[in-house]
């Protein structure tokens, strides 16, 4: 069975090591937050300026003044801090952040992103953070449908959308399955209803099986 | 010397074709009341440099629809309550600039400093590189970023003292400090100002230096 939206989630939190500086994108990466553990003391970075974000904010704790990437409000967790936006950036681009958790329009073979723009001639571009996420976190993990809803992979030899970042997904999480963006080339991790050579069919793109399937 | 004055003296002396820098991500931190006391000013024919292209229809919004602003520089204008910028946008009536968030701050930051120009690895080989000088360092490629430097800053924050020195709250800080020196002029609005002495120096986010205009509008202190 592919994997619900939750379950993805969930699989992700677990992938995330303890202690880790963590962006999580705006949309479905946000869920993530909702299955990282206590212990596992994960300090979630958001890009308006804040560490120890806390989850969104209820009732008469909606303060205006506090809120996430998102622009949802939110709460402090204790040992939080504030800070401005050349620093906020500072902390990606200079490689303090451990680990983003993006969404994406595709995902190529050597980890070329494309999640900000469809370069349709209407639309009107936005790229926000995006672009200095993809460059600066250490890992950068991608969560996903492995297909579009008319059925086309997103995973694929070279993105047709335009580039958020050259090379620099490391992770791949999908309903389907998930890869590892590696030298090499693409490693199936692990495979959630389809087997290794249904993902051989579907896709445009070489995989390699991990050590151990 | 910093002075203490009305929303209306502080944005008296803008110019038509400034560059104007405003604080704010979404409406956190956004100094409406200095942006009000601008459209009555009538200052026209401005570039604007902020994080979002307005929200909703007040602040930065009601600026873009009083079709004030020809050029808007910014990270994320499409949003789901950005109706007034989409609509001029579409209509051909406001030009766009689209940079990442990291360098747009970054540019503000290096005009505060004195940096004319550096060489940045976010947005290397896609669109927003376009026609921009690169340069390969340490086996990485980069793309070369000058300094976005306004002729006035429009600073929401917290509270200041009397000589200007300022504190925010929370993420409402956001481009705030970085705002606050790039600019010739520096206008900041705050809920309250306090007698000098009264704010921890410890706790100081944008010290007097940078500021040269305080504006109390009242609101929560």
């Amino acid at each position: 069975m592919s994997l619900g939206k939750e379950e993805l989630a969930a699989a992700i939190a677990r992938d995330i090591p303890t202690g880790s500086f963590v962006n999580l994108g705006i949309g479905q990466p946000t869920s993530v937050a909702d299955y990282l553990e206590d212990d596992a003391a994960v300090v979630l970075h958001t890009e308006n300026g804040m560490l120890n974000m806390g989850p969104a904010a209820v009732g008469d704790q909606v303060d205006p003044d506090l809120t996430n990437a998102g622009k949802i409000p939110v709460v402090e967790l204790p040992g939080c801090s504030y800070f401005h936006h050349a620093d906020s950036f500072a902390m990606m681009r200079g490689g303090h952040l451990d680990v983003c958790v993006m969404g994406a329009y595709q995902v190529s073979a050597t980890g070329d992103l494309a999640n900000w723009h469809t370069g349709a001639p209407d639309a009107i571009p936005a790229v926000g953070g995006a672009m200095d996420l993809a460059t600066g976190a250490k890992r950068v993990f991608v969560m996903m449908n492995l297909l579009t809803k008319d059925g086309r992979p997103k995973l694929v030899p070279e993105c047709t959308y335009p580039l958020t970042g050259v090379a620099c997904v490391d992770r791949v999480y999908t309903d389907m399955a998930t890869f590892d963006i590696t030298p090499e080339g693409v490693v199936v991790l692990a495979t959630h209803g389809p087997t290794f050579a249904d993902l051989e069919e579907l896709l445009d793109v070489p995989l390699i099986a991990a050590t151990g399937h | 010397m910093t002075t203490v004055c009305s929303a209306t003296e502080a944005v008296a002396d803008i110019a038509d074709g400034s560059t104007v820098l405003v604080s704010g991500f979404g409406m956190a931190g956004m100094p409406v009341e200095l942006i009000d006391a601008l459209i009555s000013q009538g200052a026209t024919d401005l570039t604007v440099v902020s994080n979002n292209a307005g929200n909703g229809d007040t602040g930065l919004a009601a600026l873009l629809a009083k079709r004030r602003v020809r050029k808007m520089i910014c990270s994320f204008p499409r949003q789901f309550d950005s109706w007034v910028f989409d609509g001029l946008y579409r209509s051909g009536e406001i030009e766009l600039e689209v940079v990442p968030q990291g360098t747009l701050a970054e540019r503000l930051r290096a005009a505060g400093a004195g940096i004319p120009a550096f060489f940045c690895p976010t947005g290397a080989g896609t669109m927003l590189a376009d026609g921009k000088e690169t340069r390969e360092i340490d086996g990485r490629l980069h793309v070369l970023e000058y300094a976005l430097p306004g002729d006035v800053a429009l600073v929401g924050a917290h509270r200041a003292d009397r000589l200007g020195n300022v504190v925010y709250r929370k993420t409402a800080r956001n481009f705030g400090p970085v705002m606050a020196t790039a600019a010739r002029t520096t206008i900041v609005q705050v809920a309250d100002v306090v007698a000098t002495g009264q704010l921890d120096p410890e706790a100081i986010v944008t010290p007097s230096i940078f500021v040269d205009r305080i504006v109390p509008v009242g609101g929560q202190a």
